[in-house]
């Protein structure tokens, strides 16, 4: 009975604030804009049926649901074929095992060739088989596809970057003297302590024209003229790889520091040089690690919205963004959560990959 | 025990034609103030078993990593096979080693850690295969090629470290503790699979241990280890029966020691002989030494105590000892007698229980006879 109660509550928890509010979100989608309060129409107070009936899905075709959802399922796709070619390719390529760096990149680029040329034949056939799906993808504004791409292009070379600082601060923490490991933990966690806000508007100060980077690259004589940092993408980037460096280093500190130092010294033993016993052995073994890391990272900057506003220019496209100015500036909330609700279901494909890779792990 | 081969006896560190594999010249290894070896030197021959043994910190971990290559000596140099291997680099040295956690690749199959070593050397793709058939094969593990280190039990484990360390048939094979984390069965076991693999495979293992029966079950020499220097470097019998210091003695094994005084002979006795003043009023202890100490210099005479007869009547014997029981030890095949023969002196004497233990004629509080030879015992003048 106690057992009940227990495993209940979380499905009440998802109930009462996840579900619920994602069918009012899904609701209002469904509704057109109105110059009323609520901002939208129709609403219960015209009736239970008669609100059921004025509910249409135009906001979806108006954000081109159908375009977004043809891309990511092109993206998906193609990341399966790659996943089923890569191995075939490595095979005919390479026989046997050993291996170097360039044997895999050859081979990573041919199968992600040969799945692209795939994903691209399947889309003709299709496209050519029902004439009725051009209608489907047709994008009445571009605004919102382009910002879903550009999201995701932003999110994956973040996730990237955050993975190349992350990783060596990882990597030094978990080789650090262990007297050592608890204070450098302690400093990775310390910028939790103060807010997120606060911490995005310092850097602010940092990458503005006249900001404290550009007067201590000027002092130094390294530039002639001030650099324009502030409000492009790369002043995004360095926000989101600030703020979500915790996330990629804690998971591969995690992974790295349950490693077993012995291993590292038995490649060596047996023939491995530092760098190929890094490869052969470190990096296998704290790749759920990077994995968690990246998923970690990735989720939360697909949508991310402070960084772009505060830090990006307004050429900076971002979902999120869009999002809020659909809210606040445009008042169009049944188009602002029809962004949403797609952008919810674009991220439930990581969210689950992210499950399984913890559940591998376990 | 050391066994000697059915056609020689295996026994080059006699031979002074025969040139070791390694040698240690005064190798002295210090990690900031603490001094773990102090110059030390030691030779190791080929085909050898050989056996560090030692209390923890002793120093013997140190003296295998440097064999292996991931500690460099302080001063002194190492000689594997006529070349200084103190600038050789763990990846370049013709030596592997067991590691005590066994350091199994986790993401990687039986199989695939067996034939790491083999990938990165130069042997052509398809005889690596070969070579790991016929190291599973060794090992007995051929059932469990496919599996992950994580799918076996713990003897499992062992020998897949021992193939994988074996595979790339090294001068000198490493064992660091390799049986510690098995029970005692299967170390038992274990300890003659791995007498047998060295036989049959011919390569030099150094093993170390703080377990000295293991080190005497396996080894072919058996070097006692204390706070970076070596006490003595023997064949395991020579070890037992004659230990050169009281540190020895008293660290394998069981023994009693007795402090005393050595006499001054009568003329024309055996000048072998020795007579050890241990208490003012009882006879004197006597004793055999090959260069017996001066007379009244101080000793510890040392006496195993499976060489120390016990009986209720008064023996004749060389050696006669009479006392109180005042504990025993029973531990099924044998019993082991704690005598109080002075007051304060408790000498130990074993017994093999012939008679079940309620047809036991001796008991707590007897007045008993302890007897040894003249021969029994060894006199230590440190």
């Amino acid at each position: 009975m106690s057992r009940k109660v227990l495993i209940l509550l979380p499905y009440v928890w998802l109930l009462v604030f996840f579900l619920v509010p994602f069918g009012i979100v899904l609701k209002i989608s469904l509704s057109d804009i109105a110059l009323a309060i609520p901002p939208y129409t129709p609403t219960l107070k015209d009736g239970f049926w008669t609100m059921v009936a004025g509910l249409d899905l135009e906001n979806y075709a108006f954000i081109g649901a159908g375009a977004v959802f043809a891309g990511f399922a092109a993206i998906v796709l193609s990341a399966v074929m790659f996943r089923i070619v890569y191995p075939r390719v490595r095979r005919a390529l390479v026989p046997d095992t050993p291996n170097g760096f360039f044997d895999t990149a050859a081979a990573a680029l041919t199968a992600l060739a040969v799945a692209l040329v795939n994903v691209a034949l399947v889309v003709a056939v299709l496209a050519l088989l029902f004439p009725a799906l051009q209608s489907f993808v047709d994008v009445p504004d571009f605004l919102y596809f382009a910002a879903y791409l550009s999201s995701l292009k932003i999110a994956l070379i973040s996730t990237f970057l955050t993975l190349l600082i992350g990783y060596p601060i990882a990597y030094a923490m978990a080789r650090a003297p262990s007297h050592w490991r608890p204070t450098l933990l302690m400093l990775v966690i310390l910028p939790f302590w103060t807010s997120f806000l606060i911490r995005v508007y310092a850097w602010i100060g940092i990458l503005s024209t006249e900001g404290y980077l550009n007067q201590l690259l000027l002092s130094l004589g390294i530039i002639g003229e001030p650099l324009t940092i502030l409000n492009t993408n790369i002043a995004v980037y360095i926000g989101i790889v600030y703020t979500y460096l915790p996330f990629m280093v804690l998971p591969i500190y995690a992974a790295l520091e349950k490693m077993d130092d012995s291993l590292v010294e038995a490649a060596e033993d047996l023939g491995c040089t530092a760098l190929s016993a890094f490869w052969l052995v470190t990096a296998p073994l704290s790749k759920p690690g990077i994995i968690a890391g990246c998923f970690l990272v990735f989720i939360p900057t697909l949508g991310e919205f402070v960084i772009p506003s505060l830090l990006g220019g307004s050429d900076t496209l971002m979902i999120g963004k869009v999002l809020w100015e659909e809210f606040f500036n445009n008042r169009d909330w049944p188009v602002a959560s029809a962004v949403a609700v797609i952008l919810l279901l674009i991220l439930i494909i990581p969210i689950v990959l992210f499950q399984r890779n913890q559940e591998a792990d376990q | 025990m050391a066994q000697p081969r059915p056609d020689a006896v295996f026994a080059p560190w006699d031979d002074p034609a025969e040139v070791p594999l390694i040698q240690f010249k005064n190798v002295t290894k210090r990690f900031g103030d603490f001094t773990a070896i102090e110059d030390l030197t030691l030779d190791i021959y080929a085909k050898e078993f050989f056996a560090l043994l030692g209390p923890s910190g002793c120093g013997k971990t140190t003296l295998m990593r440097m064999l292996a290559g991931f500690e460099k000596p302080t001063e002194g140099s190492i000689i594997l096979d006529g070349v200084d291997i103190g600038p050789v680099p763990p990846n370049e040295r013709p030596v592997n080693m067991m590691f005590q956690s066994y350091a199994l690749f986790p993401h990687l199959t039986v199989w695939e850690n067996i034939a790491f070593g083999l990938k990165r050397s130069d042997m052509p793709k398809d005889q690596i295969g070969d070579r790991v058939e016929r190291m599973l094969k060794l090992t007995q593990l051929g059932k469990f090629a496919k599996r992950k280190p994580h799918q076996i039990s713990g003897g499992q484990r062992q020998r897949v470290a021992l193939a994988r360390s074996l595979a790339k048939a090294p001068k000198l094979l490493l064992l660091d503790e390799p049986l510690g984390a098995l029970d005692k069965k299967l170390r038992h076991e274990t300890q003659f699979e791995l007498m047998d693999i060295q036989e049959s495979t011919g390569t030099t293992f150094v093993i170390v241990t703080h377990d000295q029966e293991e080190a005497m079950t396996v080894a072919s020499r058996v070097a006692v280890m204390v706070d970076g220097n070596l006490a003595q470097v023997a064949t395991p019998d020579q070890i037992y029966e004659a230990p050169t210091s009281a540190y020895v003695a008293d660290f394998i094994g069981d023994v009693n020691l007795i402090e005393g005084t050595v006499e001054v002979q009568p003329k024309g006795a055996d000048p072998t002989s020795v007579a050890i003043k241990w208490s003012p009023t009882e006879d004197p202890i006597k004793a055999t030494a090959d260069t017996p100490p001066p007379a009244a210099s101080t000793v510890q005479f040392a006496i195993r105590p499976e060489k120390v007869a016990i009986s209720a009547e008064k023996p004749e014997a060389a050696n006669v000892m009479e006392g109180k029981i005042l504990d025993i030890a029973y531990l099924g095949n044998i019993s082991t007698y704690h005598v109080e023969v002075a007051p304060g002196l408790i000498v130990k004497a074993q017994a093999t229980n012939t008679r079940r233990i309620s047809r036991r004629n001796l008991t707590w509080e007897d007045h008993v006879y302890l007897s040894w030879t003249d021969t029994a015992g060894v006199v230590l003048s440190e």
